[in-house]
């Protein structure tokens, strides 16, 4: 579904418009303050870019880094191309006939999991990883680090890109995904080096990975620093990304992920003021803002090659053929005023005629002038 | 192909290879806290009250009236700790029983528990963290979680300044426990034992 369609029913709802407000307010002001009180914040954020860089470039290699060593401390890995492999990887884990207890995420969610509540008698668990460090084959939960104290089989999904390659980058990232959220640190962090089963998942993400612009947006610490400063996300809510990844994040991945064809992938990149804020607050400065203009010429791009031009594609052509010339950039503008300033009132227009009349559906646009700036020129000369 | 296979092909032909992202990692951060050994204390403290956990600064010599003190203000009465938890600390104890969790306590136990009493392996001045390894006199992970209360002695020497400092000092083959602040739920209580 398209992300304006989906976003129409939430935005109905002003009580959930309001809590959401409410909640991305204390967000903002619990991030502001974390991250002022590190002296190094922007120092942090460099690194942060640089140490996710890095991994990225040579993931294949840290990857297999962090199944020897995950293999050498006792644990096994399982490789999942999609969604139902992973599910089928993880069913064929569990003890048969024990429910599992899940902790959900970011991961979990992305693949379509549900279970019980975690609890000390929990004879299994599936949780999503933070972070997997490749050096040491360590696994790291930083929320709801408690689940790693079941004595049972426990079940770890991870995307490829949560690999890190060092135990010393955690020193940066853990400072970053805390403060990003509002904490000097999470409340409850929790390492585990070996003894679990490592569902290492794809999904998608080495088509994001292919994409020499768009990879950055597998920087991401999952930290929904950029949801809490979202205008978009604050009034629409997560549905409306579902089933990918929700907030500005989700609008650059999914696209990605899912392909620039499905009509969620070709509206998430517009579904943006541009207004940039996600882009200042992010821990690995993850362009966000840039990422959905490249995504919005990857959207354009795809809708090329089509049968039947989009009317859009067809006003564009019109305008660089218009615009080609200088007699005819002219001739068109001044008869394009007179017929503009017809359908003004009071200096505005309210309504544009036929499929024109979308962008009038929210804004005004102001008459044109009387007189064109270059006949305006011409006469002073 | 298997899965395997086909993921690490994918990655391969995707990802630029190591000499793109050959810049190397701009580390300009703070590794060190910039302060006198007394005002890294001091700021630990400050930070775990920010935290919403209770925090008292005691003399060696104080160790054991303050924690018989602070497990009585909570009525305690029976409170779990992990094996190796030196006996001393205890000594001051009345009216308290203390089960050693060795053999394990099973989950039912430990959560009629009114309490548990640890150490630590290190704690972070600037985040208020107290990290626990599984070592001497800290236990297993399940230990300090289901039990209402958690009181975690800290000897001064043991706080780091910042989050670099402790990432070098600790053993990522150790099980780790970062706590910043109580549980939900649940109350934290840390005890600064200065020399």
């Amino acid at each position: 579904m398209r992300f304006s369609d989906a976003a129409r029913p939430e935005l109905a709802e002003p009580g959930a418009r309001r809590a959401r407000r409410q909640a991305a307010a204390a967000a903002r002001t619990g991030r502001a303050e974390a991250t002022e009180e590190a002296p190094d914040w922007e120092l942090l954020r460099d690194a942060g870019a640089a140490i996710r860089d890095r991994t990225l470039g040579d993931l294949g290699a840290h990857l297999e880094a962090l199944e020897a060593a995950v293999i050498e401390e006792g644990g096994q890995v399982h490789w999942a191309r999609d969604a139902a492999e992973a599910r089928r990887i993880i069913r064929r884990l569990l003890p048969a006939g024990t429910e599992a207890a899940l902790v959900r995420s970011d991961v979990t969610d992305e693949i379509g999991l549900d279970g019980g509540e975690a609890g000390p008698h929990s004879k299994a668990a599936v949780v999503g990883a933070g972070f997997l460090v490749a050096e040491t084959g360590t696994l790291v939960i930083a929320d709801r680090g408690e689940s790693l104290s079941f004595p049972g089989t426990l079940v770890v999904v991870a995307g490829l890109e949560d690999v890190v390659a060092d135990w010393t980058d955690l020193e940066v990232l853990l400072q970053l995904l805390s403060r990003a959220g509002g904490d000097p640190m999470r409340p409850a962090v929790a390492t585990r080096t070996g003894r679990f089963q490592l569902v290492l998942l794809d999904n998608g993400r080495t088509k994001v990975l292919a994409d020499p612009v768009g990879r950055e947006a597998l920087r991401c610490v999952h930290c929904s620093a950029c949801s809490d400063v979202c205008p978009v996300f604050e009034r629409a809510g997560p549905r409306p990304y579902a089933p990918g990844r929700p907030g500005p994040i989700g609008a650059v991945l999914t696209p990605q992920t899912r392909g620039v064809e499905a009509s969620l992938g070709a509206s998430l990149p517009f579904a943006s003021t541009l207004c940039g804020a996600c882009g200042d607050v992010c821990p690995v400065k993850i362009d966000i803002p840039g990422l959905l203009v490249h995504l919005r010429g990857r959207v354009v791009e795809s809708r090329r090659g089509r049968p039947v031009p989009t009317p859009e594609l067809l006003l564009m052509r019109g305008i660089a053929w218009s615009m080609g010339d200088q007699r005819r950039y002219e001739r068109t503008l001044v008869r394009r005023a007179r017929w503009a300033r017809l359908l003004a009132r009071d200096g505005r227009i309210r309504r544009l005629p036929g499929l024109l009349g979308k962008w009038t559906d929210a804004r005004d646009l102001p008459a044109p002038p009387r007189q064109t700036f270059r006949a305006w020129w011409r006469h002073r000369r | 192909m298997s899965a395997r296979e086909e993921i690490l092909r994918r990655v391969r032909a995707a990802a630029p290879g190591p000499d793109a992202g050959a810049t190397p990692v701009p580390r300009g951060y703070r590794r060190h806290a910039a302060l006198p050994r007394g005002d890294v204390i001091a700021r630990f403290g400050e930070r775990v009250a920010a935290r919403r956990a209770a925090v008292r600064h005691v003399a060696a010599d104080e160790l054991v009236t303050a924690m018989a003190a602070m497990l009585w203000a909570r009525e305690a009465k029976r409170i779990a700790v992990p094996a190796g938890l030196p006996h001393a600390w205890l000594a001051g104890l009345d009216g308290v029983r203390t089960l050693t969790d060795h053999p394990p306590l099973d989950p039912a136990a430990l959560a009629e528990m009114d309490g548990v009493v640890t150490g630590c392996a290190l704690a972070i001045a600037d985040t208020g963290t107290v990290v626990l390894d599984g070592g001497r006199g800290q236990g297993r992970r399940a230990l300090t979680l289901i039990p209402r209360h958690h009181l975690c002695v800290v000897h001064a020497d043991q706080i780091v300044g910042t989050v670099p400092e402790a990432v070098g000092h600790l053993d990522p083959y150790h099980p780790l426990s970062w706590i910043s602040g109580p549980p939900a739920g649940r109350t934290l209580e840390i005890l600064v034992v200065e020399d």
